[in-house]
């Protein structure tokens, strides 16, 4: 019950208001207080119930008959006062209504048709709503459709078209929802001074929002459509009744941690980190299913398709074979992708997913810090609500859709701030008490969250002390780990912590699936920051795809020639050492040397060395004497530091399964003065 | 549970209580007899199961594993080792031309591909590197065999190779998929599913992943580019079947030769062209730099893997003692390592 009472006391608040009474406040009060949730009527349009209906549950209780005089008295006729507001502003609101091809034309509602099958009343919403709650809906499944498509492209498929001297390029902006991204550049703007690029987008997005709300999280943001898709498909029958209107309702105390979360992560970007990066939604979307789900789906079908392959009938195995190219080349590439630790990011991933059973949107309403974002610059919006409370008849149809819990039944007032223009409340209201327009009175809608200022002042002061607190904690000045080996392109560490928002679009990209998400080598502060598994993949000579995807530029946009090293220093991102107690030539007079053989640079970073060893036979002699000494001829590898850029490729392919005989590490990185080995690239104006 | 009987520290006294009446003896069966059925139900699925542990050595002794699609007929009037070079004066000849002349020589390409054929040609597109540089096989050569083999009324002309770096990245910037694309040639890149394990019976490659759309064939066309290897000192035809195997084949340098060998006898190509338009002289097998190239303008062709490359290597300076894969390979019957012993023809 606790949930039950709480709102209500929270939404007394908004009564205020309103151009209603103390009396009524003290009756919703009352009522509030002796009310229980035993006898919760059934949902009407589930009985198929027509004609007045009670209300399924009541917590926001306003009633006609509890209306002050004061206010309009409950009629069929318009309220007067809203036209008296709305005649100002008709002109230039409907000129623009039409002009987007929504609103009445005008604000005066034409008489509605009753339809006897809805419930309540059964006045049928504007046709102008009905049909963009249909526009939402496709609009979701179309960005859901072109953020999996753009995921899909991230890595490089090949071409039979391009010739062999066309620099290896992603030909789409698969990084593009990032860019839109307004809470990204935020991020990096407190931390950087600079909007990096194609961050620039997100001013659009910031545009949007100022218009029209908080569109982005209704109608575009794929993770927000994953969310409703489960809080729709999640609940239990229960869960779809009252305990839903329940659960829809505003709740401010935790609706407000979305907004703690995101001021916090902001000081923290202030602070020098863009940690926030780990609770943003685009981000969250392409790491987990990028890096988790995708891989999840390659294995089990490779697997599936796999044992459809060895049923010995011709056409099932051809059939199979080609699902099987044609996912490789439409959705996953040609080998399977691995990711360090992955499994965290998924399993955080399903327990998100499956708070919608509990409050649909868990996530939006109470995370998600770009959705807080956005509802700060929602307070600005020209597009919004308008409701006759006089007409509420409690039946809370309208919070039985509701996506942003934000209070659009009657008796309360709307925040602007937490709703994303689903328009379900319209769409399905009976009694014609909702309307959406431009440039709408202001008198039933709240458009800033009522934030605790204590907790909001502890909650930005742990954002930005964490991050000192993270790098005292070693793990950047000293203690370096030496696996905190960063993509080609990558800044300085501090710089890339300052950009790096953990979305995982250099991993996914990466064709050799060399970069992985980090799990505390890079300190608790790098989370999920990529960093090179040489032994699961090397980093291929040529390609520079993960700068061409990063949307901050924590990995700058180079060119193969600047990283191949054509007239500049080549781009190095570690050393390779080898382990003498391992290797084959070095250690068991075994010929090996296919680290040569894959080292890419030309002149080869690595050399060999032709020796004559001494080497046992294996085998006693006839008489059972000692095994003979025999000489073997071998060419053992060295490694010139000067030459190696530490690409990994010798480690990949180095045969000593488990523990390679090589293996590189940061040091001598190219973007650090700091973690070199040679004496030439020392600067002694850095602390080491 | 309305009536309950009393809370019992002492016993009940009274007739017995309904709940504590026996079950019927229909229902006593019927209960025995189900748990019965599921013991006996494990019991059978834990027989038919049941691994009594152990490696369990296999213990077959299979002949050598072979995939030979070589002719069966003996043409003694064609040339056995073609190789066709730009000739004194003659201004420097296509790719196509060296090929067309070299085939030509071994008796035209209607020899080694029937209409109707499903011609698999073999290239290494082994490494992330371009034509200039001479680490996989010109394209140019490649297109020329493929248009060859429509002219000889191919089917389907098949490309493909299991490449060392990223396969989307060596297809692309090798040229190979641009042009056989455009010739009509399916061009296919190793993903993993076209890879199934298969015993090869080898000296030391026993089971490995086998690449098995190079051996769904008819015909199979050899068409490695002759190159300088680090460890095998020269490699071009034996050695392109690497590409054929999957898995982590680094492990074969431990005794490359052999593993050439090995891999020569278990595919015995129809034809084998070997490029040397641009050959890799120092630095292989990757390259990478352009001044490790030498400019050469020859291709040639034979059946014999094993004079290939016993010819080929004297390009690079090597000499056949020195490969001992070839002297594997013709010691095994795969060929001669005596090249001049052919019927060679320059044309
Ligand atoms: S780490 Fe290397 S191979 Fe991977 S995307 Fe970056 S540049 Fe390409
Ligand atoms: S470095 Fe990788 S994870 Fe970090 S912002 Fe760039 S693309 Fe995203
Ligand atoms: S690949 Fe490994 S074992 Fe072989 S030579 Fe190089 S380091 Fe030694």
């Amino acid at each position: 019950m606790a949930a039950a009472t709480s709102p209500g006391s929270g939404q007394s608040k908004p009564h205020a208001g309103v151009a209603l009474d103390a009396s009524a406040i003290d009756h919703a009060a009352l009522h509030d207080a002796d009310h229980t949730h035993v006898h919760v009527e059934p949902i009407p349009w589930k009985t198929g119930a027509v004609g007045a209906v009670k209300p399924i549950d009541r917590d926001t209780s306003w009633t006609p008959s509890a209306a002050s005089p004061a206010a309009p008295a409950p009629a069929p006729k318009k309220q007067k006062d809203a036209a008296a507001m709305a005649a100002a502003e008709k002109a230039g609101a409907a000129a623009m209504e039409s002009a987007l091809g929504i609103g009445t034309g005008g604000g005066v509602p034409k008489k509605k048709k009753i339809d006897p099958k809805l419930p309540g009343s059964g006045i049928p919403a504007r046709k102008s709503i009905r049909t963009l709650v249909w526009v939402r809906r496709a609009s979701q499944v179309g960005f859901f459709v072109l953020f999996m498509y753009f995921l899909f492209q991230t890595g490089f498929h090949g071409s039979f078209a391009a010739k062999s001297d066309t620099p290896v390029r992603l030909p789409l902006p698969v990084e593009g929802f990032l860019l839109a991204d307004p809470f990204v550049s935020a991020m990096t703007v407190l931390s950087t001074h600079t909007v990096y690029r194609g961050l620039l987008w997100s001013v659009g997005l910031l545009a949007l929002t100022l218009v029209v709300g908080r569109v982005f999280c209704g109608w575009i943001c794929p993770f927000g459509t994953l969310h409703h898709f489960f809080g729709w498909i999640l609940p239990s029958r229960k869960g779809r009744g009252a305990l839903r209107v329940e659960a829809n309702k505003t709740h401010d105390r935790r609706q407000n941690v979305k907004y703690y979360l995101m001021y916090a992560f902001l000081l923290a970007s202030v602070a020098g980190s863009a940690i926030g990066g780990l609770f943003d939604p685009i981000c969250i979307a392409v790491r987990a299913i990028g890096l988790g789900v995708i891989p999840g789906a390659q294995y089990v079908a490779h697997r599936g398709l796999g044992a459809v392959q060895d049923v010995p009938v011709r056409p099932i195995q051809s059939a199979a074979d080609h699902t099987q190219d044609a996912l490789a080349s439409a959705v996953w590439g040609s080998h399977q992708f691995y990711f360090h630790q992955t499994w965290l990011i998924v399993v955080l991933l399903i327990a998100i997913l499956f708070m919608n059973r509990f409050v649909p949107r868990f996530w939006c309403r109470v995370l998600c810090p770009l959705g807080a974002f956005l509802g700060v610059f929602a307070k600005f919006a020209l597009f919004g609500m308008e409701k006759d409370h006089a007409k509420c008849t409690d039946c809370n149809l309208c919070l039985v859709n509701c996506q942003g819990a934000d209070s659009p039944q009657g008796g309360v007032k709307w925040r602007q701030d937490e709703c994303h223009m689903c328009l379900n409340c319209e769409s399905s209201c009976p009694e014609d008490v909702i309307k959406f327009r431009f440039l709408p009175n202001r008198k039933s809608a709240l458009s800033a969250p009522a934030l605790q200022r204590r907790t909001l002042l502890a909650t930005t002061a742990a954002g930005a002390a964490f991050i000192p607190v993270a790098r005292i904690a070693d793990s950047l000045d000293v203690n370096y780990h030496s696996k905190v080996i960063r993509p080609p392109g990558a800044v300085e560490e501090r710089a890339f912590l300052e950009r790096c928002i953990r979305c995982a679009e250099c991993m996914k990209v990466c064709p050799n699936n060399a970069l992985h998400p980090a799990l505390f080598e890079a300190g608790i502060e790098g989370l999920w920051t990529p960093i090179l598994i040489a032994r699961i993949g090397y980093c291929e000579h040529s390609c520079v795809l993960c700068g061409q995807v990063c949307p901050t530029g924590a990995i700058q946009k180079i060119t193969e020639k600047e990283k191949l090293g054509l007239g500049v220093p080549p781009v190095k991102i570690g050393t390779a050492f080898y382990d003498h107690g391992r290797c084959l030539p070095w250690s068991m007079q075994t010929p090996c040397i296919v680290c040569e053989e894959f080292c890419p640079t030309s002149p080869k970073a690595i050399w060999v060395e032709e020796v004559e060893a001494p080497v046992r036979d294996s085998k006693p002699g006839p008489a059972g004497e000692q095994p003979a000494m025999l000489q073997v001829k071998l060419q053992r590898p060295h490694v010139d530091p000067s030459l190696c850029i530490g690409c990994g490729a010798c480690e990949k392919v180095c045969p000593v399964q488990d523990q390679p005989a090589v293996y590189i590490t940061s040091v001598g990185e190219s973007r650090s003065k700091s973690n070199v080995i040679l004496l030439e690239n020392t600067n002694y104006n850095q602390k080491s | 549970m309305a009536e309950k009987p009393p809370a019992n520290d002492e016993p009940a006294s009274g007739p017995p209580s309904p709940m504590f009446e026996r079950p019927g003896r229909r229902e006593i069966v019927k209960r025995i007899g189900m748990s019965a059925a599921v013991l006996a139900g494990s019991a059978v699925v834990g027989k038919a199961l049941w691994d009594q542990g152990g490696f369990g050595a296999s213990t077959s002794s299979a002949a050598r594993q072979v995939r030979d699609y070589r002719l069966k007929d003996r043409a003694p009037d064609h040339a056995e080792l073609a190789i066709a070079k730009q000739r004194d004066g003659e201004p420097e000849p296509s790719a196509e031309q060296l090929v067309r002349r070299a085939i030509e020589a071994m008796g035209g390409i209607k020899r080694f591909v029937s209409r109707g054929d499903v011609v698999v040609i073999k290239p290494n597109i082994g490494w992330d590197r371009m034509p200039i540089h001479a680490a996989n096989t010109n394209p140019d050569v490649v297109g020329a065999v493929v248009q060859l083999a429509f002219e000889a009324g191919a089917k389907k002309v098949v490309v493909a190779d299991g490449s060392c770096n990223d396969p989307n990245r060596c297809f692309q910037r090798s040229g190979i998929w641009r042009k056989a694309y455009s010739l009509g040639a399916e061009v296919v890149l190793p993903a993993e599913h076209r890879f199934r394990t298969t015993r090869m019976k080898g000296e030391i490659l026993d089971e490995w992943p086998i690449f098995t759309t190079l051996v769904d064939a008819d015909k199979v066309i050899n068409v490695p580019v002759a190159k300088h290897h680090n460890l095998a000192k020269y490699t071009a035809a034996m050695k392109n079947w690497y590409g054929v195997l999957g898995g982590r084949r680094n492990r074969l340098h431990q005794n490359i030769d052999v593993s050439i060998a090995d891999l020569a006898t278990f595919m015995r190509p129809t034809l084998v062209v070997v490029d040397a338009m641009r050959v890799l002289m120092r630095n292989g097998p990757q390259g990478g730099n352009i001044d490790d190239t030498k400019v050469m303008n020859t291709v040639f062709a034979t059946v014999d893997q094993v004079a290939a490359d016993a010819y080929g290597a004297t390009l690079i300076g090597q000499h056949r003692d020195n490969l001992p894969y070839l002297k594997m390979g013709h010691e095994r019957g795969l060929g001669t390592m005596y090249w001049e012993n052919l019927k060679v023809r320059e044309v």
